[in-house]
């Protein structure tokens, strides 16, 4: 047996020179090249018409898109001001929606007939019913009980809340979105908590576990896998549904686009401004949703993918050595 | 007179119209091995979840240490257990799985570690320190650290093995531990479970293994059709079978 090709337990069954390296002439794709220059051409028009072009409206200049109403809007005080209140209606109602989602989807998943029947219930109405509606509903709920009085059922009363003075708009607004999203909420994490293997469960109960601690350390853990993409995914919904607020003039970015378009017409240019906030948020929702979920991965792949970032390094590291070896050959 | 540490007393169990126990009566001493044989669907499994709590028996009695399985006995009434009380009984009580049902979300020491922690309330540090002394005990203290889907079947298996150990069972349940393995990795198993026995655990074990069942095993149950149908020493229960369907049970395993 020759000493060059000792490794691999089957050596002694293969010859000893490994065959060349296969180059063949590689497959022609003329379709893919076609499609690449059409493209190439619309994306061309498009840059130029929304870049390049120049306004059509007589005895005006500058670009057709007016860029520079864009730019002056951007980062005015209350374009600002409208982005934080959109982002506080999105992340407060979100919470309160997982949280009220959670309680809703055990309920549902509970023995009792009558506290499923009630959690089937609440998602049958909210799910059942607009947005848009609910958030009216709320806004206007003040008319029907202008006082809500907190005791003792059909006995005594303890507190008196005003409603028409607490339940302003942007606590309607959140209070609709809340209950909205909470309805699906409680459908995502159901699917999430029965997708958990019942010798779970089991495995938890024969170590002593009572019900709730094997669902808080062993079920909802393995469901947050499930649970946390359409959950993402419900919150980027909901950073461009909470735009619907502005029907009962909660201030926020869509509400206050309209309202300076309103004064100075440029329509185009505020929902531009607008769009690029959502856009802004809406990425930087994204990124945090691949960190998250790539924490909740912890056990159910092997080894974790690199993220972007380990990527990126991992490249770089890969570069410079290559160009120190082209330096001295 | 020892109180027996599991005692079934004509016990029956049946799912819808399918009759799954029907009599069963057995009695395990403290630190004995008992090994339960026989055709799949012959009620073996269903048996020791009952005496884990995992399913309730429709008649019969059952004990574990001298104490009622699943109810109360007062004035000659029978009151349900609440779960909490059930939850104390399981905690006492290890049980080892086909499918070895780890948790896939916690590393090896967690898995061992969360029933101290959580139900006994351990202190975490005392926790760790058994975690560890139980995992080189089933010769795995390289993976502490791992998570289980980085483990083979094997290695699973003894980790479900010490996970069931540290919280100090005085009875150990095993359904068909070996099951769901390669054939080279049950020897490592059994291997673990021949050392828990000389150990003096008491444990009942549903298996296949008959060489496992010969060596280790104080008592051989052999179930058919709800009932067991024959029992006694390994020996000749195994090498000497009187039952017609235990000869024919033999003659396709062994």
């Amino acid at each position: 047996m020759s000493t060059s090709s000792e490794s691999g337990p089957n050596s002694e069954t293969h010859s000893a020179t490994k065959p060349e390296i296969i180059k063949a002439v590689p497959v022609r794709h003329p379709g893919r090249w076609v499609a690449g220059a059409v493209l190439l051409v619309l994306v061309a028009m498009a840059v130029h018409t929304l870049v390049f072009s120049q306004t059509q409206i007589p005895g005006q200049r500058g670009s057709r898109f007016g860029w520079s109403v864009v730019r002056e809007y951007l980062f005015s005080s209350l374009v600002v001001k409208g982005a934080e209140i959109t982002l506080e209606l999105t992340v407060v109602s979100m919470l309160a929606g997982v949280l009220l989602g959670v309680l809703v989807a055990v309920m549902r998943l509970s023995k009792s007939r009558m506290i499923s029947g009630v959690a089937w219930f609440y998602a049958w109405i909210f799910r059942g019913t607009p947005v848009l509606v609910q958030i009216y509903f709320w806004f206007f709920i003040a008319a029907l009980y202008p006082h809500i009085t907190l005791g003792i059922p059909f006995g005594p009363s303890f507190v008196t809340i005003n409603l028409n003075s607490v339940l302003g708009a942007f606590w309607a607004a959140t209070l609709a979105l809340s209950l909205n999203e909470g309805a699906y909420m409680s459908e995502i994490v159901r699917a999430g908590i029965i997708s958990v293997d019942e010798g779970q469960v089991e495995a938890a109960q024969s170590l002593g576990m009572r019900r709730g601690m094997a669902l808080r350390r062993i079920v909802l853990p393995q469901a947050m896998r499930l649970i946390l993409p359409p959950t993402g995914n419900e919150t980027i919904s909901m950073l461009k549904t909470s735009s619907l607020a502005s029907v009962i003039a909660v201030n926020e970015l869509t509400h206050v686009a309209n309202n300076i378009s309103a004064q100075n017409y440029k329509t185009i240019q505020l929902l531009i401004v607008a769009s690029i906030w959502y856009l802004a948020m809406t990425t930087v929702l994204s990124i945090g949703q691949y960190y998250v979920e790539r924490h909740f991965a912890r056990g159910a792949t092997r080894a974790l993918p690199p993220t972007p970032l380990q990527r990126l390094k991992r490249n770089l590291r890969y570069v410079r050595p290559q160009n120190h070896q082209a330096a001295h050959p | 007179m020892t109180t027996p540490m599991v005692k079934a007393e004509e016990v029956y169990k049946s799912f819808g119209s399918l009759e799954v126990l029907q009599g069963i009566n057995l009695e395990v001493a403290p630190g004995e091995v008992t090994c339960m044989i026989g055709p799949s669907g012959s009620g073996k499994s269903t048996f020791l979840r009952l005496i884990n709590h995992l399913e309730k028996l429709d008649a019969g009695r059952l004990w574990v240490d001298g104490e009622l399985v699943g109810y109360r006995e007062k004035n000659h009434r029978l009151y349900e257990l609440k779960d909490r009380e059930i939850c104390a009984k399981r905690s006492e009580i290890a049980m080892v799985f086909q499918r070895f049902n780890l948790f896939p979300h916690l590393s090896v020491l967690d898995n061992v570690t969360i029933g101290p922690i959580k139900v006994k309330r351990q202190s975490a540090n005392e926790a760790k320190d058994r975690a560890a002394e139980l995992l080189q005990r089933v010769g795995l203290s390289d993976k502490i650290g791992a998570y289980p889907n980085q483990l083979s079947g094997g290695q699973q298996q003894r980790v479900a093995i010490a996970r069931a150990l540290a919280m100090e069972p005085k009875l150990m349940l095993f359904d068909e531990p070996t099951s769901a393995l390669d054939p080279e990795l049950v020897g490592e198993v059994l291997d673990a479970m021949h050392a828990l026995a000389d150990s003096g655990m008491t444990m009942v074990v549903v298996t296949h293994e008959m060489g496992f069942a010969r060596e280790v095993g104080d008592t051989v149950v052999f179930m058919d059709g709800g009932r067991i149908v024959e029992a006694g020493k390994p020996r000749d229960v195994l090498v000497h079978p009187q039952n017609e369907r235990l000869k024919n049970f033999l003659s396709k395993v062994l």
